[in-house]
């Protein structure tokens, strides 16, 4: 601790894992969002992602609330959220955001585009796995081209419903920050713009990374026309993120109100390595540079691979950095403005380093089974039904 | 529909926890308080604050609140002639126990007591996602324990640090301003406690308190006024260094 602090603000209350939640919930929406690039907008270089980014956005969504319901002083009372929740607060709308995206966009969107390779593997598999998809069918054996067809008009219309949900999800996260006028560092109306296109920069690069690692694993060739397109996306969202960043810190700068010495102190001292090298520096700009070489130099093939590859690495690493600030770097300062505290994270705790990166891995693994039962490889029922013609 | 004994059996437990939530929020009895009759808030003379700590350990007592952890507190300033953006400032252990002499010279030095400003539109209880927080009809911000998810939410929205975490309840936990008390005709603990009469509860519905007068004859201010959250700490000789 240095200078003051009240007395009770020498504890940190939210810790490490309130920062995976907005990583986790912005990898949902920035993946899902892509998806919906080749759905919405019909750009086919990115169609082989389509699938892979769904699967990925599911998995994440799926981990998205545990760091939540592990950091709760009484986790089994989570439920009241849903059955008397407080209209007024920002945070109550939680449950409702996040069950409409798993269970109206994304499930049923996935349900929807796989229906028919459901239908084909309860058919062509036994024992167990046979069982699974049947059920997983809910019922439904209808795949003829009349049915795919509703299939894919009613997965479009799901897909439009879902881009401004995506939006509700993760601009609603910047909004439980940007909406607390008690805390400078955070209050910004900026907040759930920048939450979005951050969200929007994570879940590209995390697809990238995706397709380029289950395209070594399975050892196909990448399609280079779709990693150039989505480098370029994740291009020009990063321009757009970093553009509001900057935008937010000049405007602090230059209004320096009664907070700003005390924040610039901190980013200056205690978030020096996470906010100035980590963010800026090796996060955002290394990147920008990275991906912008790439715009103007021509590279070969495997150049550029090795170049997007680096940069989306780079840009999940600021990203996390830019979680990090935003939530440890809220609690770093008093809001006397006249003090510092610092972020002891424990390790084996329940709120520690170790569940923190469990909760991390634990997506991949769901990634993984979700890749084994509904393999993303093959084109969905929407291609199927666009090759025919048909739409 | 006609239930048999097995049925009851499995329904009794579900009407035990429907009971429950039922009470909860229920204050305590007080038969003959009306709370619609009231509006708390509290005077805070600066002029008149020596730092004894006598409030603060009052209240721990009172409330039994868990060490390192304040309901209320008081501040040490010193403001060095014109440098009122550049206080320096301790509470240490929140004053509970006094305060050291100061090291500083020169200046002036004068004692700031805090507590949960109680405030007619408290961003605590805007951000909480159950309404476990909530303001009763006499102008209090309260925490329903039983109901509290521990999200800490409301920690963070409160400009003073009034709001902890309680290490052994697990709830978000602040001052009640003895609730317990003042709806039984008595004052809180911190203003009996105190020697000089700086802390003075102020029932603001009741034009018969002295706190009219003294309003009518002062210059009041109350902490960080440009977050408009309606606070009910009203402090006299409020230097312009406070936070």
């Amino acid at each position: 601790m240095e200078g003051f602090m009240y007395p009770n603000e020498v504890e940190l209350q939210w810790s490490v894992l309130i920062v995976l939640y907005p990583f986790l919930t912005g990898l949902v929406a920035g993946a899902f969002i892509l998806a919906s690039l080749e759905r919405v907008f019909r750009v086919e270089a990115v169609k082989p992602t389509y699938r892979l980014a769904l699967l990925t956005a599911l998995a994440f969504l799926i981990v998205a609330p545990l760091p939540l319901q592990l950091h709760l002083g009484h986790p089994e009372r989570s439920l009241e959220m849903y059955l008397t929740p407080h209209r007024a607060s920002a945070m109550a709308m939680f449950g409702f955001v996040y069950l409409w995206y798993l269970m109206a966009v994304l499930i049923l969107e996935i349900w929807l585009d796989y229906r028919r390779d459901i239908v084909l593997l309860a058919q062509s598999s036994t024992g167990l796995k046979r069982q699974l998809y049947r059920l997983m069918t809910l019922g439904s054996y209808n795949i003829s081209p009349g049915a795919l067809r509703v299939d894919d008009r009613v997965g479009w219309i799901i897909t439009l419903i879902g881009i401004p949900s995506a939006f509700l999800l993760h601009g609603y996260v910047g909004f439980i920050f940007g909406s607390i006028k008690a805390n400078p560092w955070w209050s910004t109306p900026l907040m759930p713009v920048v939450f979005l296109f951050s969200a929007m920069v994570s879940g590209i690069a995390l697809v990238l990374l995706m397709y380029m690692i289950t395209s070594v694993i399975r050892r196909t060739t990448i399609d280079m026309n779709c990693l150039d397109a989505i480098a370029k996306y994740l291009f020009y969202t990063f321009v757009i993120d970093f553009t509001l960043e900057m935008l937010d810190l000049i405007h602090r700068i230059y209004e320096s109100d009664e907070s700003f010495r005390s924040l610039d102190f901190m980013v200056h001292t205690r978030l020096f390595l996470s906010q100035i090298v980590l963010q800026i520096f090796l996060g955002t700009l290394a990147p920008l540079v990275l991906l912008a070489l790439t715009q103007f130099v021509g590279f070969s093939a495997q150049g550029r691979k090795r170049i997007y590859a680096l940069a989306a690495t780079l840009t999940m690493i600021g990203i996390f950095a830019m979680r990090w600030n935003v939530v440890i770097g809220g609690q770093l300062f008093s809001k006397s403005f006249l003090g510092y505290t610092t972020y002891k994270m424990a390790f084996v705790t329940k709120e520690g380093l170790l569940p923190a990166i469990f909760l991390l891995i634990l997506p991949f693994v769901i990634l993984y089974v979700l890749i084994k039962l509904l393999p993303p490889w093959h084109a969905g029922n929407a291609a199927t039904v666009q090759t025919d013609g048909i739409d | 529909m006609i239930l048999n004994r097995r049925q009851i059996l499995l329904l009794l437990p579900a009407a035990a926890v429907a009971w429950d939530f039922v009470l909860a929020g229920t204050p305590e009895e007080a038969p003959n308080y009306k709370m619609t009759d009231h509006w708390w808030g509290m005077l805070l003379d600066i002029t008149k604050c020596i730092g004894c700590g006598s409030c603060v350990r009052a209240c721990a007592m009172e409330n039994d609140v868990p060490d390192g952890y304040f309901r209320t507190w008081v501040e040490r300033y010193h403001v060095e002639d014109w440098h009122i953006e550049n206080p320096i400032v301790d509470s240490p252990n929140g004053g509970k126990d006094g305060f050291p002499p100061s090291g500083e010279t020169g200046g002036k030095n004068f004692f700031v007591p805090k507590l949960c400003n109680h405030c007619t539109d408290s961003p605590c209880t805007q951000v909480c996602p159950v309404g476990a927080t909530y303001h009763t009809p006499d102008g209090v911000v309260l925490v329903d324990y039983n109901y509290c998810l521990g999200c800490r939410y409301c920690i963070q929205a409160c400009p003073y640090g009034c709001r902890f975490f309680h290490p052994d309840r697990h709830t978000a936990e602040k001052c009640t301003l003895c609730y317990h008390r003042i709806t039984k005709g008595l004052t809180t603990a911190c203003c009996e406690a105190c020697p000089t009469g700086a802390r003075q509860l102020a029932d603001l519905k009741n034009p018969e308190d002295p706190i009219h007068a003294f309003l009518k004859t002062h210059s009041v201010q109350v902490l960080k006024p440009h977050l408009a959250t309606g606070a009910k700490m009203f402090y006299n000789g409020l230097d312009g260094s406070v936070r």
